[in-house]
Order: C-alpha cells, then sequence, then structure tokens
C-alpha cells in the first residue's frame, strides 16, 4: 500500500473531524476524498501531509510509519486550495525552491537544478512565464506552477487540497483532464479533495465518499455511482428520486413497474435516467402530469408532478436523450405515464 | 443612444461630486496653514535660535564634550532598544498571528499598553522597582549593579515605550499574509529557519522596516520616561533630549537650540527614510504587478 491511515481520528474542540478513519490506497492511484463541507477530508489529507497531527491513529507512507515525523520529511508534495505560490519568488524560483532547500550534501548544481526546472515547466507548459511573479499569472496558470513546484522534490505521494476550487468552470473542465492525463504519466500515487462529485467522478481512478468524519464508501466512481452503499452516497453522488414508501407511494411504484417484491427497505431511490416516459393512453388511470423539462445539452431534464392518492404533489426528475423526447411530442400539462426500471433500497 | 446617455450620466455625477472651488481653497489653504504655523515654524525657530549668535557657537556648543555624550548616549540606547524590540515584534507578532492560545486578545491589549499610558508613568514604575527604596533595588545595589540612574535604567524605559512598534506593524500584515506559503515551504522540505528566512521575511521586509524606523525616531527622541530613570548627570545619563532641556532651564539656549536642530534633523532623515521605503514598495508592487499582457 502507498498510503494507510490506521483508526485516524481528529476533534477540534467538540467537533469531531474524523472520526476513527481507516484507508488504503494502493500504488498509482488517483483518489478522491469527496463529502460536503465539514465533512472532515481536508483534515485528513493535511493529517497525511503532516500539516495537522491526529489524536489517535497512524498514518504510513510506502510502508513507513511517518506519525510522528514533521511534513519536512515526509517526501510528500503538497497542493494548496489557494496554491500558496511564494509571492515574492519569481516562477523559476518557485519551483526550484524545495531543490534549493535541500542540505548542502544532497543539493544539486545550480546547473542541474535549472535543467530539472526548466523540465518541469515544460511539463505544465508553462516555460515561458518561467520570469514572472505569482500575481502575473492567471488562476489555471498558477495551479500548474503550483503542481510543478510540488512535484520538483519527486515526492512518493502527491496531496492536492480542492484543487479547481477557485477556477472559473471553463478552466476547471481542461485542468481536469490534464491532471488526469498528467497522473497516467507520472503514476504518482495522488489523492485530491473535493466536494464536487461530478470532478471526482471524472478524474479519480478511486472515490471515497466522506460524510461526518467517517468513510461512507470506497470505490471506483462507477461502482459507487451504481451500487450506493448507502441514502447518503445514494443521494450525494449523481441525482436521484427519492420514494418513502411509508408515504402512499408502495401502490403507485407498483403501477409504474416496479414490483414491492423485489423491495428490500422502505426507501427506494430512483435515477433520473432509470424512469421512462411514455405518453398516457386515453382512460389509463394516471396521476402524473408534464411540469417542464430543460436541456441539458444531449439530455433533456423533465420535471413531472406527482398528485400522490392523499392529494399532495410531489416532484420527480427524469432524463432521456434528446431526440427520443421529440418524438414523444409532449407538452407541458400533459398526462405522462412511467415506468421505473430499477431502483436501490435503503432502510 | 446608450452611450450619449451614459456620458452625459457620468459628467453630471463628475459635477455633484466636486465641490466648488472656494470650498476647495479654503481647505487647502487652512491645512497648509495649519501645518506652516504648528510645524514649519516652530522647525524656522529651532535654527534661527540656533544660529542666533553664528556658526562658531553652534559648532561649539554641539561639539562640547557634555552634547557629544548626549548624543553617544542616545546613539548607544538606540543601538540596544531597536534590536531588542525588533526581535520582540517579530516573535511577538509570530505568536498572535499563527497559533491560538487562551489569552491572546489580552495580549494584543497589553503589546498596545505602552502607546496609552504616558511615558512618566513608565519611568516611575522602574523607580517603584529599581529605585532605592524599590523592590529590587536593594539587591541590585548589595550586588553593585546600578540600573536607575544610569545607562540600563534609560534603556530599560526607552524598551518600554518602543516595544509596540515592530509589533503593531507586523500583526497585521502577518495574519493577512496567512501560514499557507510557510507550509508549502515546509512541505517542500525547508526547515523552520529556511522558511522564516526566504519566506516569512521577505514577505513582511517592508512592514518590519517601516517598524523598525519609527521604532528608532522614538528610542532617539523619547523624553518623559528617561528624564524620570536619568537623573540628569551631565555627561553621564544625559540623552539628546535631555540635554537639550538641561541647557535650557540653564539659559544656554544656543546649546539648547542646537541640540533640537540635530533632533530635528533626525526627524527629516527619518522621514525621507520613510517616503523612500514607501517608495521603493511601490516600485516592487508595481514590477510584480504588472498586467499578463
Amino acid at each position: 500500500m502507498s498510503i494507510s491511515v490506521n483508526h485516524i481520528s481528529k476533534h477540534f474542540g467538540a467537533f469531531t473531524a474524523l472520526d476513527n478513519i481507516s484507508l488504503d490506497i494502493p500504488e498509482g492511484e488517483l483518489v478522491a476524498l469527496l463529502g460536503p463541507s465539514g465533512c472532515g477530508k481536508t483534515t485528513l489529507l493535511r493529517i497525511i501531509a503532516g500539516l495537522e497531527q491526529a489524536d489517535q491513529g497512524d498514518v504510513f507512507l510506502k510502508g513507513d510509519k511517518v506519525t510522528d515525523k514533521p511534513v519536512k520529511n515526509r517526501q510528500i508534495g503538497f497542493v494548496f486550495q489557494h496554491y500558496a505560490l511564494f509571492r515574492h519568488m519569481t516562477v523559476f524560483d518557485n519551483v526550484a525552491f524545495g531543490l534549493k532547500v535541500k542540505p548542502r550534501r544532497e543539493r544539486l548544481s545550480n546547473e542541474v537544478i535549472a535543467k530539472k526546472v526548466h523540465a518541469l515547466l515544460e511539463l505544465v507548459q508553462l516555460d515561458w512565464l518561467h520570469d514572472r511573479y505569482p500575481d502575473q499569472l492567471s488562476g489555471g496558470q498558477r495551479q500548474r506552477i503550483a503542481l510543478a513546484r510540488a512535484l520538483a522534490v519527486e515526492p512518493s505521494v502527491l496531496l492536492l487540497d480542492e484543487p479547481f476550487g477557485a477556477l472559473d468552470a471553463s478552466v476547471r473542465k481542461d485542468l481536469r483532464q490534464w491532471l488526469r492525463n498528467l497522473h497516467h504519466d507520472l503514476n504518482v500515487t495522488s489523492i485530491f479533495v473535493t466536494h464536487d462529485q461530478e470532478e471526482a467522478m471524472e478524474v479519480a481512478s478511486q472515490v471515497v465518499v466522506l460524510n461526518h468524519g467517517r468513510i461512507e464508501q470506497q470505490g471506483a466512481p462507477g461502482d459507487i455511482y451504481d451500487h450506493p452503499a448507502n441514502a447518503f452516497v445514494s443521494r450525494f453522488i449523481g441525482q436521484t428520486n427519492v420514494f418513502d414508501l411509508d408515504e402512499h407511494d408502495a401502490d403507485w411504484l407498483q403501477t409504474a413497474g416496479l414490483s414491492t417484491a423485489q423491495q428490500k427497505g422502505k426507501i427506494a431511490h430512483v435515477r433520473p435516467h432509470d424512469i421512462v416516459i411514455e405518453k398516457s393512453t386515453a382512460g389509463t388511470d394516471t396521476f402524473v402530469t408534464l411540469k417542464d423539462w430543460q436541456h441539458l445539452g444531449s439530455l433533456i431534464r423533465i420535471e413531472l408532478v406527482k398528485s400522490g392518492a392523499s392529494g399532495q404533489a410531489a416532484s420527480v426528475y427524469a432524463e432521456m436523450p434528446n431526440d427520443q423526447f421529440r418524438r414523444l411530442h409532449l407538452n407541458r400539462g400533459d398526462k405522462v405515464e412511467l415506468r421505473i426500471r430499477h431502483a436501490h433500497w435503503f432502510h | 443612444m446608450n452611450a450619449i446617455s451614459a456620458t452625459s450620466f457620468l459628467a453630471s455625477k463628475k459635477l455633484t461630486l466636486s465641490d466648488p472651488d472656494w470650498v476647495r481653497y479654503a481647505l487647502i489653504g487652512l491645512t497648509l496653514g495649519i501645518i506652516g504655523l504648528f510645524l514649519l515654524l516652530p522647525l524656522l525657530t529651532v535654527l534661527i535660535e540656533a544660529f542666533a549668535k553664528g556658526w562658531s557657537a553652534y559648532s561649539a556648543s554641539l561639539t562640547h564634550p557634555d552634547a557629544l555624550a548626549a548624543m553617544r548616549l542616545t546613539l548607544l540606547v538606540a543601538l540596544v532598544t531597536v534590536p531588542l524590540t525588533t526581535v520582540f515584534g517579530v516573535s511577538a507578532a509570530w505568536a498572535i498571528a499563527r497559533f491560538d492560545f487562551r489569552g491572546k486578545s489580552l495580549l494584543i491589549t497589553l503589546i498596545d499598553l505602552p502607546f496609552s499610558v504616558s511615558p512618566v508613568i513608565a519611568g516611575l514604575v522602574y523607580v517603584l522597582i529599581f529605585g532605592a527604596q524599590g523592590w529590587l533595588g536593594p539587591w541590585f545595589s548589595a550586588h553593585d549593579i546600578k540600573i536607575l540612574f544610569a545607562v540600563p535604567g534609560i534603556i530599560l524605559a526607552t524598551l518600554f515605550v518602543t516595544f509596540p512598534f515592530v509589533a503593531r506593524e507586523l500583526i497585521p500584515l502577518m495574519q493577512e499574509i496567512g501560514h499557507e506559503e510557510e507550509e508549502a515551504a515546509l512541505s517542500l522540505g525547508a526547515s523552520g529557519w529556511q522558511t522564516f528566512f526566504k519566506v516569512t521575511m521577505p514577505n513582511v521586509k517592508w512592514g518590519l522596516l517601516n517598524g523598525v524606523l519609527l521604532c528608532n525616531a522614538r528610542a532617539m527622541g523619547e523624553f518623559g520616561a528617561v528624564s524620570v530613570v536619568s537623573g540628569h548627570i551631565r555627561g553621564l545619563t544625559n540623552t539628546l533630549p535631555l540635554h537639550v532641556e538641561v541647557s535650557y532651564n540653564e539659559y544656554d539656549f544656543v546649546g539648547s537650540f542646537a541640540g533640537a536642530s540635530v533632533l530635528a534633523a533626525l526627524a527629516v532623515v527619518t522621514l525621507v527614510f520613510k517616503t523612500l521605503l514607501e517608495w521603493k514598495q511601490n516600485q516592487e508592487l508595481k514590477a510584480t504587478r504588472q498586467a499578463v499582457e
């Protein structure tokens, strides 16, 4: 295992940031620590880095116990949320910093350092900016320089705190792809923290979902999406419709084609794309109407209103491809029938 | 159409924002008048009085052994107190900006204490502690160590009044800059000292220099606290400000104003340095903030 944490707990006063967390990350993975704000993901990252001390538990990097080692001896690369570039140094000096502060006997000659720094700047495609100051760079450029600086010391693991959090949406999209490719080329075990599930699913090879200082689920993005371990994960990853069977939904679910025989709990979570819509044929007893829809590129997001047997209305969301929706010739206010293809059941 | 209405809107906005001419001239005139009357005129008087009996009298009174001793003592006091205040200021600012601990706000208030307390009281406190009837006085005199009415007392009193200068400059600055760059340096393998000298110091250097400059000006110019503990022994415990007062009281006006002219020159030099610092800082900011083309 490249990174292991064993029974880590951390409290800030009365607040429990991490509650007995254990996690193993194999060599070469690109792992996302995903969770809502305040779930403890950044704290966990900082404890692995050594920027924060755990109250209990141990951290292992490449099999070595580093719990009591200070951050400077852990050989990690850390990329900060707001980049933390040295503002009084040029881009070149920023990247060279980690090489220049080494003790004299380990330090490379200035020529070798210069060569290495330029190679790193080329890797992040910013060598032409080497004599600029951080204030003269755009957010995306700063992020890439921060990454080059962290890579300069040849870290055994790379830790990134909300690496795309402070960037524009368009820059973020590009950088995600770029980081994925870079990781593929370098193959450094990496962990990044994010609250954006889309980002985690897109970039990571493994996703760890955290909530209230505990790990809810760990697995490949596809696994987590298709087989959420509990209601929190199901709600947090992707869109989902929640049907509570205590509230008159049982009958309705049955008419929607979801037999309660396969029911494994009281609450059914249904992904929007697992709902099929058909135009209601005359005479059928249906109480679902089409309220509105939005274009999401290739998909249409459909907002339906279901008036329950007891009279209260609830919104249901469905998604289907553009052309399929067009073929249905639906208008606002039309009565429709639903068919649910698949549901996740939770207690 | 849009552009036209926008410009006319701007013009009308400008009109309502600018005051009538007479208000402007009256305010500028008032400011200049007050500065002239209360700042420039006294400075001029100092020079006129200093040179009232000619250049030779002026230079004679400045080269008088007592005057020279006063200047030497003033320099010595500044030389000792400024580095101590700087070390204190940096460590206090570091502690307050970087750590959370109980009583932090009390500490910040205490650092400001010398600003709010009359310097005379500071001097009196030292008399109470180190005086012949004070708490520690008998012990020190038994061990033949002179604090009061000697150089150590003057340095202590000056330290008291100059303590806040560097810390006050650095605390808000370090709080604003935050801890992330230092954490980045540590994560890159830098030691604590390397982090301090290569990352922390360059980020706060202008604030630090400004604080040191103000502290130095105060250390050389302090009168009240030093006056209480010095004992006014000519040639031994008179600093330059005290020398000015003693000479004046003895109707040696040329000597008194000559000393005052040296202090005034120090003030001017301080101001020049301060302006220079601000200018340099702006230049540096401009150099690093040029827009990306």
